[in-house]
């Protein structure tokens, strides 16, 4: 699955458009795993090298396989994330093992965030968060380039004034 | 302690019609430091007959005739600065001493407004008045006000959250109630007995003490858990009975009435389209009767009763109201998970249930105490298929429903083609659902 300028408008009952997150974002999750858990094996490493003995420092390849199989779980997890636009609702479906399906109507949103850390920001990500009336709606898309998340910011804000529909 | 005007002299907004509470209210707030000081003895009883062994008469006196004083005042200033008023389009309520807080309640976002009378507020003819608004924590109160203003303010608020003009909300009065349902005392009494939660509570209370004795032999133990054992037993029958009793639902313009209570009476009030879900709960041992009690989500609310106990038909008929246009649908008319969902759950799949008609989603679950809860198509939020890997084993899907209660709703346990096809048709009937909804001012021409 590979990023794409989302197509503008798939009509309701045709196959959704499906649009993927960027590899940055995976980019980014991948270092991060590699940057604390590398710290971890070395702190791991070094102290029960030195003050256990040295064959104990054969601990700190646990914390590398732990980031061995994390980059794989990264990649099938960034895989699985996908969003589209409907004419009346966004889709947002992930999850491998357990996997989830989002429908939010456009009406019935609330308001829209768009949020970004100082790691997101290097790596040029946004996130966008729809909250509805009802707190158990977790639609949020982690990671999408800024400029898309601003558009899809507009976009939904627009299209969910268009509808509005509230509680 | 009358001419409100005096301080209008550094006012900044225009003037109000702004109003005080009634002024037994003060009398209410006298109490917060005496429990304060009643708390501190139950906490520490030794100490505190230490100190009062101590006292003089004297000394008791001087106490008295400070402290009485200062409770009165500090009772008497909350209630001074305490107003509230009703404009065009909100309630104001302005309250605070030292810390002011000021109150804008939007009429029309209005969930439910109560009118309560505990015990004692019924021997001074006065009244609460409270009311939801979504997205707060507590209700917003106004504590104390005369009966008949109390209920004459209901009626305005309801008139003016409805929609009619400002000029004629004050004439509008109170709408016209009619009654759909009473609960007779005895038909509650049998279903609070029938109910095994009762049961539970006295059991506990009679067992959990002696064996506790014959553990510690320690009296002290004993109290400290046979007492709120006993406390939850008697709030779990007798509390239940006393403020279920004389449970009347009624019918008005203004939305749904309901009066209840023996000692401290309450009277709901629920506008037209705001309630977010119903469920209607079908306890075990109730089944041979048919009965059924019918509860209800409204944004804003905790979880309130509609109907304590009632034979079927009639709390369908009700829940008809509540729901316009909305038939229960039959246990018939429930499509059960498919046989191979007892993989992913056995012997309980058998409890689960789904029916979408025109107007709701309604999913059942529990075997024994049965429960089927319906969302109208208009009040959903959003829609969710989630699938767990046994669950994809068996080609097995759960739909969630989120509705604006902050209440989930699921169909646990669908073939995973059926959940596929039904995610987009619930997507697609929540948005065309609220086409026909009523608006927010209900009568609004």
């Amino acid at each position: 699955m590979e990023t794409g300028s989302a197509a503008d408008t798939g009509t309701t009952g045709a196959e959704p458009v499906w649009t993927g997150l960027p590899p940055r974002l995976l980019s980014m999750r991948r270092l991060l795993l590699v940057v604390w858990l590398g710290l971890l094996a070395l702190a791991v490493g070094l102290l029960l090298g030195l003050l256990v003995g040295p064959g104990w420092a054969a601990f700190a390849l646990l914390p590398l396989a732990l980031a061995g199989w994390g980059w794989v779980m990264l990649g099938r997890n960034w895989r699985s994330w996908r969003y589209a636009e409907r004419a009346d609702d966004l889709l947002i479906s992930k999850g491998v093992l357990w996997q989830e399906e989002t429908v939010v109507p456009y009406g019935r949103m609330q308001l829209v965030e768009v949020t970004s850390g100082p790691v997101e920001r290097h790596f040029r990500l946004a996130s966008v968060q729809l909250h509805t009336a009802a707190a158990a709606t977790d639609a949020t898309i982690p990671g999408l380039d800024p400029a898309e998340a601003e558009r899809l910011r507009d976009r939904l804000t627009e299209l969910g004034e268009a509808r509005s529909a509230g509680l | 302690m009358t001419a409100p005007g005096v301080e209008d002299g550094v006012r900044e907004t225009p003037p109000l019609d702004e109003r005080r509470l009634h002024p037994v209210t003060p009398l209410r707030r006298a109490w917060a430091p005496i429990a304060v000081i009643i708390g501190w003895a139950v906490h520490d009883p030794n100490q505190a007959q230490e100190q009062l062994a101590r006292l003089t008469t004297a000394t008791l006196l001087i106490g008295l005739a400070v402290f009485v004083p200062a409770a009165a005042l500090y009772g008497f200033l909350t209630w001074w600065f305490t107003h509230f008023a009703v404009t065009d389009s909100e309630l104001r309520i302005r309250t605070g001493l030292v810390f002011r807080r000021t109150a804008h309640i939007r009429l029309e976002r209005i969930q439910a407004v109560d009118v309560t009378q505990p015990l004692l507020a019924r021997v001074a003819g006065v009244a609460k008045l409270k009311l939801d608004v979504i997205g707060a924590d507590k209700k917003d109160e106004l504590a104390f006000l005369g009966e008949d203003e109390a209920r004459a303010l209901r009626a305005e608020l309801l008139a003016r959250a409805a929609g009619f003009a400002p000029e004629t909300a004050h004439e509008v009065g109170e709408a016209p109630s009619r009654e759909l349902l009473r609960v007779p005392p005895r038909v509650l009494a049998v279903s609070l007995v029938l109910t095994g939660a009762t049961w539970g509570a006295l059991a506990a209370a009679l067992v959990v003490p002696p064996l506790l004795w014959l553990a510690t032999h320690s009296v002290w133990t004993v109290l400290a858990t046979g007492l709120p054992l006993l406390g939850a037993a008697g709030a779990s029958s007798a509390g239940r009975f006393v403020g279920e009793y004389d449970w009347t639902v009624g019918e008005s313009p203004d939305g749904l009435r309901i009066d209840h209570g023996l000692l401290d009476r309450t009277h709901e009030t629920v506008p037209p389209g705001r309630v977010q879900t119903v469920r209607i709960v079908e306890p075990l041992l109730w089944r041979r009767r048919d009965w059924v009690r019918v509860e209800l989500d409204v944004a804003g609310s905790s979880n309130s009763v509609l109907v304590p106990v009632a034979p079927r038909p009639i709390a369908e008929s009700v829940v008809a109201r509540v729901l316009p246009g909305v038939t229960v649908p039959p246990r018939s008319a429930l499509s059960r998970p498919p046989r191979r969902a007892g993989r992913c759950l056995p012997v309980w799949w058998r409890g689960y249930g789904l029916a979408v008609s025109d107007g709701v989603f309604a999913a059942r679950h529990g075997l024994l105490r049965r429960s089927l809860s319906l969302v109208p198509h208009a009040k959903v939020q959003s829609v969710r298929l989630a699938q767990g890997p046994w669950q994809r084993l068996w080609r097995i899907a759960d739909v969630h429903v989120d509705t604006g209660a902050n209440k989930t709703v699921t169909a646990r346990l669908r073939d995973a083609q059926e959940a596929a096809e039904l995610l987009g048709a619930q997507a697609e009937r929540s948005r065309t659902g609220r086409r026909d909804a009523r608006p927010d001012r209900w009568m609004a021409p």
